[in-house]
C-alpha cells in the first residue's frame, strides 16, 4: 500500500516539474545593461571608500599592532634571556660561596679539634705531673712516717710505760731506764712489724 | 522567490531613480550588498585594529590573520617591490571575498555574479598593471612578449600569441569569478526546486545535495576571491619584475 502511494507521488510530483522551470524565459539578467552604468557607479563609489578608509587608516594601524607586537616579544624574549643568565650566574656564585663556606667551616673545625686536643693533652699533661708530684710528695711523706714512727711509738710506750708505772707504784721512776728497756724491746721487734 | 533559477541575479531599484545626465545611477540591490560588504569589511577591521593588546582578541586575530595572509600571499608571487600595491590587494581580496560571503547567505545578492561588476574590477586591474609596467621600464615592457629563448622562425608566432593571451586577461580574470559564482547559485537554485518539486517524499537527495553545494560553495567562495587576489599579484608580477 505504502509503496504504491511513494510512486503515485513520485509521479505526480513529476508533473510539477514543469512549472519549477516555467518562468524560464528572461535568460541572464547579467546581460541585461539596463543598470551596468549604476552598478560601475556604486562599485567605484564603495570599492574606492573602501580602499582609502583601509590604506589610510586602518592598514597602517594594523602594521603597526603587528610590529609593536613584534618587537614587544622580541624584547621580552631578551629580558628572559639576559634574566636567565643572570639567574644561572647567580647559582653559580651561590654554589661557589657554599661550596668555599663548606671547605672553610671544615678547615675550622679541624683546627679547633686540632686546638682543642693540644688543649686537652697539655692540660692532661699537667695534671699528670701534677698527680705525679703529689705521689711522690706523699709517697715521701709517708717514707718519712715510716721512719719516723718507731721513734714516735717508742715516745709514746715510753711515756705510757713510765705512767702506767707512776699509777702501779706511786713514785715516780727514772725515764731513762724506761727508755732504755722500750728501745731495747723495739728494738728487737722491729723486724716483726716494719719488714712488709 | 520565483522559481526561476535566474531571477536572483535580477537587479532592481530600491528607492527613487537617480539621474546624472543620460546615465542611471540608482540605488539598487546590488548597491546595497556592495555597501553592506564594504561596511562590514569596515567595521571588522576597525574593531580588529582598535585596541593593540599583547594577547590578541578573537576579531584582532582575524584582522592580523589577514593581514599576513595577504602580505604573505603578495610576497610570495609579486616580491618585495609589490608593497605599495599591498593595501589594494587586501582591499580588493576583501572585497570580492565578503561580496561572494554574503551571497551565501538565503535571499541575498551577490554582486561578484555580475559580468559587468567583474569586468570593472578586472578591466582597472589591467590597465593598472599596464601603466605600472610602461612606467617601470617604459617601452622595455613590450618585451614582455618575446620570450628569451624562443627561435627566430617561431617568433612572429610566438608573439602574436603572447599579445592575445595579454589582452584576454581582464576577459579570463573577470569571468572566471562571475561564472564560478554565477554557477554555484544556479544549482543551489535548480536543487531547491528538486526539493520542493519532489515533495517530502523524495525531496530529500535534492536537499542533501543542496547542503553539499553549500559547504561546497563557500569553498568556491573563499577560493575565487584568493584566485582573483592571486591572480592580480601575478600580473603585478609580471610589470614590477621583468622576467621574460
Amino acid at each position: 500500500m505504502i509503496k504504491k502511494y511513494f510512486f503515485q507521488l513520485i509521479f505526480l510530483n513529476l508533473f510539477f516539474i514543469k512549472e519549477v522551470f516555467a518562468a524560464e524565459s528572461g535568460g541572464m539578467p547579467q546581460l541585461n545593461p539596463e543598470f551596468w552604468i549604476s552598478q560601475i557607479f556604486w562599485l567605484t563609489l564603495t570599492f574606492g571608500i573602501l580602499y582609502i578608509i583601509l590604506s589610510k587608516l586602518i592598514l597602517p594601524k594594523i602594521s603597526s599592532n603587528l610590529e609593536l607586537r613584534k618587537s614587544q616579544i622580541l624584547e621580552n624574549i631578551e629580558a628572559a634571556e639576559k634574566q636567565r643568565n643572570d639567574a644561572d650566574t647567580k647559582l653559580k656564585e651561590y654554589d661557589d660561596i657554599i661550596l668555599k663556606s663548606k671547605l672553610e667551616a671544615k678547615n675550622i673545625f679541624k683546627e679547633v679539634r686540632e686546638k682543642t686536643l693540644k688543649n686537652i693533652n697539655s692540660k692532661r699533661e699537667n695534671l699528670e705531673n701534677e698527680i705525679n708530684q703529689e705521689i711522690k710528695n706523699a709517697e715521701q711523706e709517708i717514707n718519712l712516717l715510716k721512719k719516723s714512727a718507731p721513734d714516735k711509738i717508742n715516745k709514746i710506750a715510753i711515756e705510757t710505760s713510765s705512767e702506767i708505772l707512776k699509777n702501779l707504784i706511786g713514785a715516780d721512776v727514772n725515764s731513762s731506764s724506761i727508755s732504755a728497756i722500750v728501745n731495747d724491746l723495739s728494738k728487737r721487734n722491729r723486724n716483726k712489724y716494719y719488714d712488709n | 522567490m520565483a522559481a526561476n533559477p535566474m531571477t536572483q541575479f535580477e537587479v532592481y531599484r530600491i528607492g527613487p531613480e537617480i539621474k546624472v545626465g543620460a546615465f542611471d545611477i540608482s540605488f539598487t540591490n546590488a548597491s546595497l550588498f556592495m555597501v553592506i560588504s564594504s561596511l562590514a569589511i569596515l567595521i571588522i577591521f576597525n574593531i580588529g585594529s582598535k585596541k593593540n593588546s599583547m594577547l590578541p582578541s578573537k576579531i584582532q586575530l582575524l584582522a592580523e590573520l589577514s593581514y599576513t595572509f595577504v602580505s604573505k600571499m603578495i610576497s610570495d608571487t609579486a616580491g618585495s617591490k609589490a608593497k605599495p600595491y599591498f593595501s589594494f590587494i587586501f582591499s580588493l581580496f576583501m572585497f570580492v571575498l565578503f561580496c561572494n560571503m554574503f551571497g551565501m547567505i538565503p535571499y541575498t545578492f551577490t554582486v561578484t555574479s555580475h559580468i559587468i561588476v567583474t569586468f570593472v574590477l578586472a578591466a582597472f586591474i589591467f590597465i593598472g598593471v599596464t601603466i605600472i609596467g610602461f612606467m617601470k621600464h617604459g617601452f622595455g615592457y613590450l618585451k614582455l612578449f618575446v620570450p628569451s629563448g624562443v627561435p627566430v622562425v617561431l617568433l612572429p608566432l610566438i608573439v602574436v600569441i603572447e599579445i592575445i593571451s595579454y589582452l584576454s586577461r581582464p576577459i579570463s580574470l573577470s569571468v572566471r569569478l562571475f561564472a564560478n559564482m554565477m554557477a554555484g547559485h544556479t544549482m543551489m537554485k535548480v536543487f531547491g526546486g528538486f526539493v520542493i518539486s519532489l515533495g517530502i517524499v523524495g525531496g530529500w537527495l535534492p536537499l542533501s545535495f543542496s547542503v553539499a553545494l553549500t559547504g561546497l560553495e563557500i569553498l568556491v567562495a573563499f577560493l575565487q576571491a584568493y584566485v582573483f587576489a592571486i591572480l592580480t599579484c601575478i600580473y603585478l608580477n609580471d610589470a614590477l619584475n621583468l622576467h621574460h
